[in-house]
């Protein structure tokens, strides 16, 4: 059983902020979607390798060559805050304060 | 508590974390450049901005770079490896999370030997993973600290630039060693990576950075004392000096009775550590499989190529030039002293100038330019192949070792190649003998008092003429041929 407590973990690492209620309706459903992990598990044997990617393939890489074009504007246009060209944010500790 | 008592007491064991950020061309996932310089925010794209959509495809050379650097710590090679997402909330990186590898990492089980007062002292390496770097955070308001800045500004350009992580497994048996060990490791990584040329590493611009974990055992327990964690430790010597005052900082706790507390700690330009803020108070950064990018196998065949592009190991090319070169020990001591000057007497020396030249020209003009100028000796704008070039123009007489040095000046200002600069600024010594002779005959005539001295015998006093001509030929004349000709004349 997921706690109503380690579901509050969760939400506060991922800052998203949930009611008590909303808390005990999200430990119920996470439990279900652990279930069915565990269901997985069960039948899934040392032989049977993990899926990690929908696509079966490795090494995909790119030369290491320089392709890029200056878009900086376009890139700051679609902050909620710039300043001096740099992306704003507003003071990082508050939380801890 | 004394450092000796520290020893006697307690024995210090080690673990060490390195970024090396590499110095491709473009960044780990996209191809942005990854020069220095840039206006803020200008070497980015959607890709290492992480906007929706976008699809990251890794660097081939930093895959490259970072089974180089394995081989080179004597690590295996994983044949298949995933990348992760390191999952945290700060704002140095766009996407929430960092592209780093977790209980794979593509390079592990090596080990590296570090010499320290004649002992062989073995570093193990735990791993060696590829990820890459974060942006740059400017706090504004509240003297520019982050507990009372008013907001922060963000400059991505630093972005996805390649980092690799190397990992000690914990250091053992290093004893009262223990500081020289480890900035003897980081001089070994230092050399290793620009050897391999993979990276500038210069630890002074934060290409390599160093995390220090230090903890006490008392002698005769083999409990594992706490550790602190010393971040972004920024100099061979600051490495030494971090482990010795957490030493001597540790061991007195430890002495009274206290404990230690497990804690980041950063590193001050004082030389001692302070308590460090924890960027996220819980260590819970829910690694898992990195979906946008395929995992990677390298081939063992690849691999043995690679392997066969490691240079020499540091310490064995050191011995090797050296030995090949002649140089005293105290000579060979001044050229290890100044960062770079190793390489560019190597690269001059391969390019057809006698070692002796090459030590001179880098460790004399050379470097006091460099200080003039306030940059390091491999950042002057002339090259080994043009100081090689100098120095042959200078043993075959086109210029003598005033002019010599003009022509370097020259280079240095941007004037062109050697040849060029002779061209442009006219420095040629006049070989022209009849102009020699005229000038010759003219200081002679203007000073008979020395003439007369010369003509009975009196060698040294060549010297006034020599000067007298040497002035009229504006510097331009070869010396010891002027003497010559002095010397025939009144002889
Ligand atoms: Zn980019």
């Amino acid at each position: 059983m997921l706690t109503r407590s380690e579901v509050a973990k969760l939400a506060a690492l991922a800052r998203i902020e949930l009611s008590d209620a909303e808390l005990d309706e999200m430990a119920g459903q996470l439990d279900i979607i652990l279930g069915a992990v565990a269901a997985v598990s069960a039948v899934a044997t040392q032989d049977i390798p993990p899926t990690s990617h929908a696509v079966p393939l490795t090494n995909v890489m790119r030369d290491d060559v320089v392709n890029w074009q200056p878009r900086a504007a376009a890139m700051l246009a679609g902050a909620p805050d710039v300043e001096d060209d740099r992306f704003r944010v507003p003071h990082i500790l508050e939380e801890e304060q | 508590m004394p450092y000796d008592e520290v020893v006697a007491r307690f024995e210090p064991v080690l673990g060490l974390e390195v970024h090396v950020e590499l110095s491709t061309k473009s960044k780990m996932w996209c191809g942005c450049p990854t020069d220095f310089g840039g206006e803020p925010n200008s070497h980015v794209c959607p890709v290492c901005l992480g906007l929706p959509g976008s699809l990251p495809v890794v660097n081939r050379l930093a895959v490259e770079s970072a089974i180089r650097i394995g081989l080179s710590l004597n690590c295996d090679i994983a044949t298949w490896c995933r990348f992760a997402r390191k999952n945290y909330f700060y704002p140095d990186m766009p996407k929430d999370y960092q592209v780093s590898q977790y209980d794979e990492p593509l390079c592990f089980d090596g080990n590296v030997a570090v010499e320290v007062g004649g002992l062989t002292y073995q570093v193990p390496i735990e791993r060696v993973h590829m990820e890459e770097d974060a942006g740059k955070l400017t706090h504004v308001g509240g003297a520019g600290r982050i507990s009372g800045a008013d907001y922060s500004l963000i400059d991505y350009n630093r972005a996805g630039v390649p980092l690799m992580e190397i990992v000690t497994k914990t250091i053992h048996g290093t004893g009262a060693a223990a500081p020289e060990v480890a900035s003897g490791y980081m001089a070994f990584l230092r050399d290793m990576v620009r050897a391999l040329g993979v990276s500038h590493g210069r630890m002074e611009r934060g290409n390599l950075r160093c995390d220090v974990n230090v903890s006490l055992t008392p002698r005769g327990s083999s409990e594992l004392g706490t550790r602190s964690e010393t971040k972004n430790v920024n100099s061979l010597r600051a490495v030494a000096d971090a482990v010795r005052y957490e030493m001597m900082r540790q061991g007195a706790i430890l002495a009274a009775g206290g404990r230690v507390k497990q804690e980041t700690r950063h590193w001050n330009e004082g030389g001692y550590t302070t308590p460090g803020r924890s960027k996220e108070e819980a260590q819970d950064y829910r690694y898992f499989p990195e979906p946008d990018l395929v995992p990677v196998a390298p081939d063992p065949a690849w691999v043995d190529e690679l392997r066969a592009t490691l240079p020499e190991h540091p310490a064995l090319r050191r011995a090797r030039l050296a030995a090949d070169w002649g140089f005293t020990e105290r000579e060979f001591g001044d050229i290890l002293a100044i960062e770079g000057a190793l390489e560019l007497i190597a690269d001059t020396v391969a390019a057809g100038t006698t070692p002796a030249a090459a030590r001179k020209w880098w460790l004399t003009e050379l470097a006091r330019r460099a200080n003039e100028a306030g940059v390091a000796l491999d950042e002057l704008p002339i090259t080994p192949a043009q100081v090689a070039e100098v120095q042959a123009l200078l043993a075959d007489g086109a210029v003598n070792d005033k002019l010599a040095r003009q022509v370097i000046e020259g280079v240095l200002a941007g004037e062109g190649s050697p040849a060029e600069v002779v061209a442009s600024r006219g420095l040629a010594v006049v070989s022209d003998t009849e102009a020699l002779d005229a000038a010759v005959i003219a200081a002679i005539a203007a000073d008979p008092e020395a003439a007369a001295k010369v003509r009975d015998g009196k060698v040294a006093a060549a010297g006034a003429l020599i000067g007298a001509v040497m002035k009229n030929m504006r510097g331009q004349a070869d010396a010891a041929k002027v003497r010559e000709l002095i010397l025939a004349k009144l002889g």
